[in-house]
């Protein structure tokens, strides 16, 4: 089994976490939003986890554990909010609920 | 007798104090006998203390009298003592009992005004404040009433305050007192600064030994204060509030204005004689200052149409000469004058008062006329008031009063013939505008009906008055005849005696001229104003008399002078600050913050996108900077 270079695998997360970005400001339904944050946090964890295994410490692990309840809860919370928006608004589109400006 | 001594001032005080709390709710008659009554009480007392202290004298010529320290500031600590010698009985006698005729007489000439119990509350007030000034231990005692005195005169000439003119009257006398208190505030300063104490009698024991004579810094404090007696008494420079200070009722023109404080200044430079000896300059000044008052204020009341104006100007003319009189070093003299004149310049003022009212507040002499026959009580008593200013030889008593000024301006260590000119000629004056004043009101043909005659509470104060005007003279005779010298005697303690000049004079001579003129101008308006008015009105048409005429009438353009210099640029200034320049600071603080806060609440724009965003170049920006250090 080829050891894969620590390197390689924080590539992966920085690339999978740029996509997450791209995805949160270019998507225009708030769904869409909310997995991209997912994918932000997984390339987070992703790294977590290729950093303890570099120093073969456990505390990588420990860390996506936690952000993998983070992420459930998150989840469940983020997508209550988006049936309430789409109760009040009928729409989900991210451009017309702007209505929390000063 | 002396533990009656504080009864004087209370008694007033308790009057006005009674008056503010509860006059609006007593009747006319109670007020009346509140007012009158506090400072009638307080004339007796005076009259019983002064008969003990003149029989019985005790001991080094003074009275004090501890009441309580005022307060306790490290080595500081002026005391409530009243100070009692023949120069404040002079003056508390002339107050008190001027002061009771006087309250005697408004209430029969304010019996109809509707602030009735007001008017008695400041004039009970002014009285106190006076006496306080007078009785005061220490200079800063007398500031007190000095202050108290300008404050009651403020709301007395401002009385009938539903007129724009007199609240204006009011305020330029105040202003104007305001700029020579000021000064002697500041004297007062220099003074605890050299001796550690305001004690009258501390201050004077030790200024000769502290100052040489003619030093700076003695001069330096007459000067201040004289610049605070000269705006009390309203001289020159600071003369010009008075006139304007006629807008008050008659009894306080005649109480305030004429009889007691504008000889405040007098009393404040007899008291304080030895700082002015220290210093012969400022002593100069104070003789020259007097001598140039009266001759210009003489000119202003010839030309005057408002009786009571003419009484203003001769006022400050009077004053003047006592003024003089302080100057050149004959105090007795000066204080002399100061009585004889309360008694007249009261008498003349109230006369005035009666006057007026009979004529439907007619104050123009030349809408008067006719009254010698219709109102013959005021007639006589206005008579002999005029005999008095006029310094008519040898029956009135304001003959013997002048006519010592007179010969001392030229005669004393200090005189000088040009200050004895100036004298003359003002004596001269004084005789011609009162002799006008007189054919005016009282000759010539009946122009104003006359109302109602003045009552028996009006004509008794004039008559005493009158009476005082008339005999009050004798105390006092020349040293040629009679040498009946009861009144500096009695000074005498107080104030030295006045030291004459080296060169020889004879009296006889500077009487005789003293008289000669007072009758020359007696008979020159006489000669304008009786015989040949039609002279005069052939003068009037001529151009450069007529601008002299108006000249003198603004009183020498000082009004004029003292808008132009100060009051424009000032008024002008305070234009231009309307709206604070220092506070345009504080405007532009919240004004900068309001922009900057609507500038920012554009970011708020709702949009999440943006927010994303601004996270992210805030992160990345954050990312940099560190990666770069």
């Amino acid at each position: 089994m080829n050891a894969i270079s620590t390197n390689m695998v924080m590539l992966l997360a920085a690339i999978l976490f740029i996509l997450g970005i791209a995805g949160v400001v270019v998507r225009k339904n708030i769904i869409f939003m909310l997995l991209s944050v997912e994918i932000m946090l997984n390339a987070a964890g992703l790294a977590f986890v290729a950093a303890g295994a570099r120093w073969a410490q456990a505390d990588g692990q420990v860390m996506f554990i936690f952000i993998l309840a983070m992420a459930a809860a998150e989840v469940s919370v983020g997508l209550a909010l988006i049936l309430q928006v789409y109760h009040q608004h009928k729409s989900l589109d991210i451009d017309k609920l702007r209505e929390m400006n000063g | 007798m002396d533990n009656l001594l504080w009864l004087i001032p209370a008694l007033p005080l308790v009057g006005a104090m009674l008056l503010i709390l509860i006059g609006n709710l007593l009747p006319k008659t109670y007020v009346a006998i509140i007012g009158v009554g506090s400072i009638t009480i307080s004339a007796i007392v005076v009259l019983l203390t002064g008969y003990s202290f003149l029989s019985s004298p005790p001991e080094g010529g003074q009275l004090t009298q501890t009441l309580w320290v005022w307060f306790e500031v490290a080595n500081f600590k002026p005391e409530i003592t009243l100070y009692l010698d023949s120069l404040s009985l002079v003056f508390i006698f002339v107050i008190t009992f001027i002061g009771a005729l006087i309250h005697i007489y408004s209430a029969g000439f304010m019996a109809e005004d509707k602030d009735y119990s007001r008017f008695f509350a400041c004039m009970n007030l002014f009285v106190f404040s006076m006496l306080i000034l007078v009785l005061a231990d220490n200079l800063l005692l007398l500031y007190l009433g000095w202050e108290g005195v300008g404050l009651c005169s403020y709301l007395l000439i401002g009385f009938w305050h539903e007129s724009h003119a007199n609240g204006y009257a009011a305020r330029k006398a105040f202003i104007i007192t305001r700029i020579g208190d000021t000064a002697m505030a500041i004297g007062l300063f220099i003074l605890f600064y050299q001796f550690g104490t305001l004690s009258i009698n501390g201050i004077l024991q030790s200024a000769p030994n502290l100052w040489p004579v003619g030093s700076a810094i003695a001069t330096a404090t007459a000067l201040l204060l004289l610049a605070g007696g000269a705006g009390k008494s309203a001289q020159l420079p600071l003369q010009t509030w008075l006139p304007d200070a006629m807008a008050g009722p008659s009894p306080v023109s005649a109480l305030i204005h004429a009889a007691t404080m504008v000889t405040a200044g007098v009393y404040l430079i007899a008291r304080m004689h030895v700082i002015f000896e220290l210093s012969p300059a400022a002593q100069m000044t104070v003789a020259v200052i007097g001598a140039a008052t009266l001759f210009i204020a003489g000119f202003s009341a010839l030309t005057q149409h408002d009786i009571k104006r003419v009484l203003a100007y001769s006022t400050i003319s009077q004053i003047g000469y006592m003024f003089l009189a302080l100057g050149v070093g004959a105090y007795s003299a000066a204080i002399f004058h100061f009585m004889i004149h309360a008694f007249f310049k009261a008498l003349l003022f109230l006369a005035a008062g009666a006057v007026i009212e009979a004529l439907h507040h007619e104050h123009s002499m030349f809408r008067m006329g006719g009254l010698k026959d219709k109102l013959p009580v005021v007639f006589w008593t206005f008579l002999i008031g005029c005999a008095s200013l006029a310094a008519l030889p040898l029956i009135s008593s304001g003959f013997y009063s002048k006519d010592q000024i007179l010969w001392y301006s030229w005669a004393a260590e200090g005189g000088d013939a040009i200050l004895w000119v100036l004298a003359l000629s003002g004596a001269f004056i004084t005789a011609a505008y009162t002799t006008r004043m007189m054919i005016l009101t009282f000759w010539g043909e009946s122009k104003t009906e006359i109302g109602h005659k003045p009552g028996k509470l009006m004509t008794i104060p004039l008559v005493v008055l009158a009476f005082f005007a008339l005999f009050a003279g004798f105390i006092e005779l020349p040293h040629n005849f009679g040498h009946f010298t009861l009144f500096s005697d009695l000074l005498h303690p107080v104030l030295p005696e006045t030291r004459l000049g080296e060169s020889e004079t004879n009296e006889w001579i500077f009487q005789l001229v003293a008289a000669t003129v007072t009758l020359g101008g007696i008979s020159l308006a006489y000669y304008f104003y009786y015989k040949q008015p039609q002279r005069l009105s052939n003068l009037r048409s001529s151009g450069a008399f007529n601008r002299i005429y108006d000249f003198w009438l603004s009183g020498w353009g000082f009004d004029k002078i003292y808008d132009t210099l100060i009051v424009k640029p000032v008024v002008y200034l305070a234009n231009i600050n309307r709206r604070d320049i220092i506070d345009q600071i504080y405007n532009a603080i919240t004004s900068g913050t309001t922009a900057l806060y609507r500038l920012l609440s554009f970011t708020q724009s709702g949009s999440l996108r943006w927010y994303v965003m601004g996270l992210i170049v805030g992160a990345i920006l954050i990312l940099t900077i560190q990666i770069m250090l």
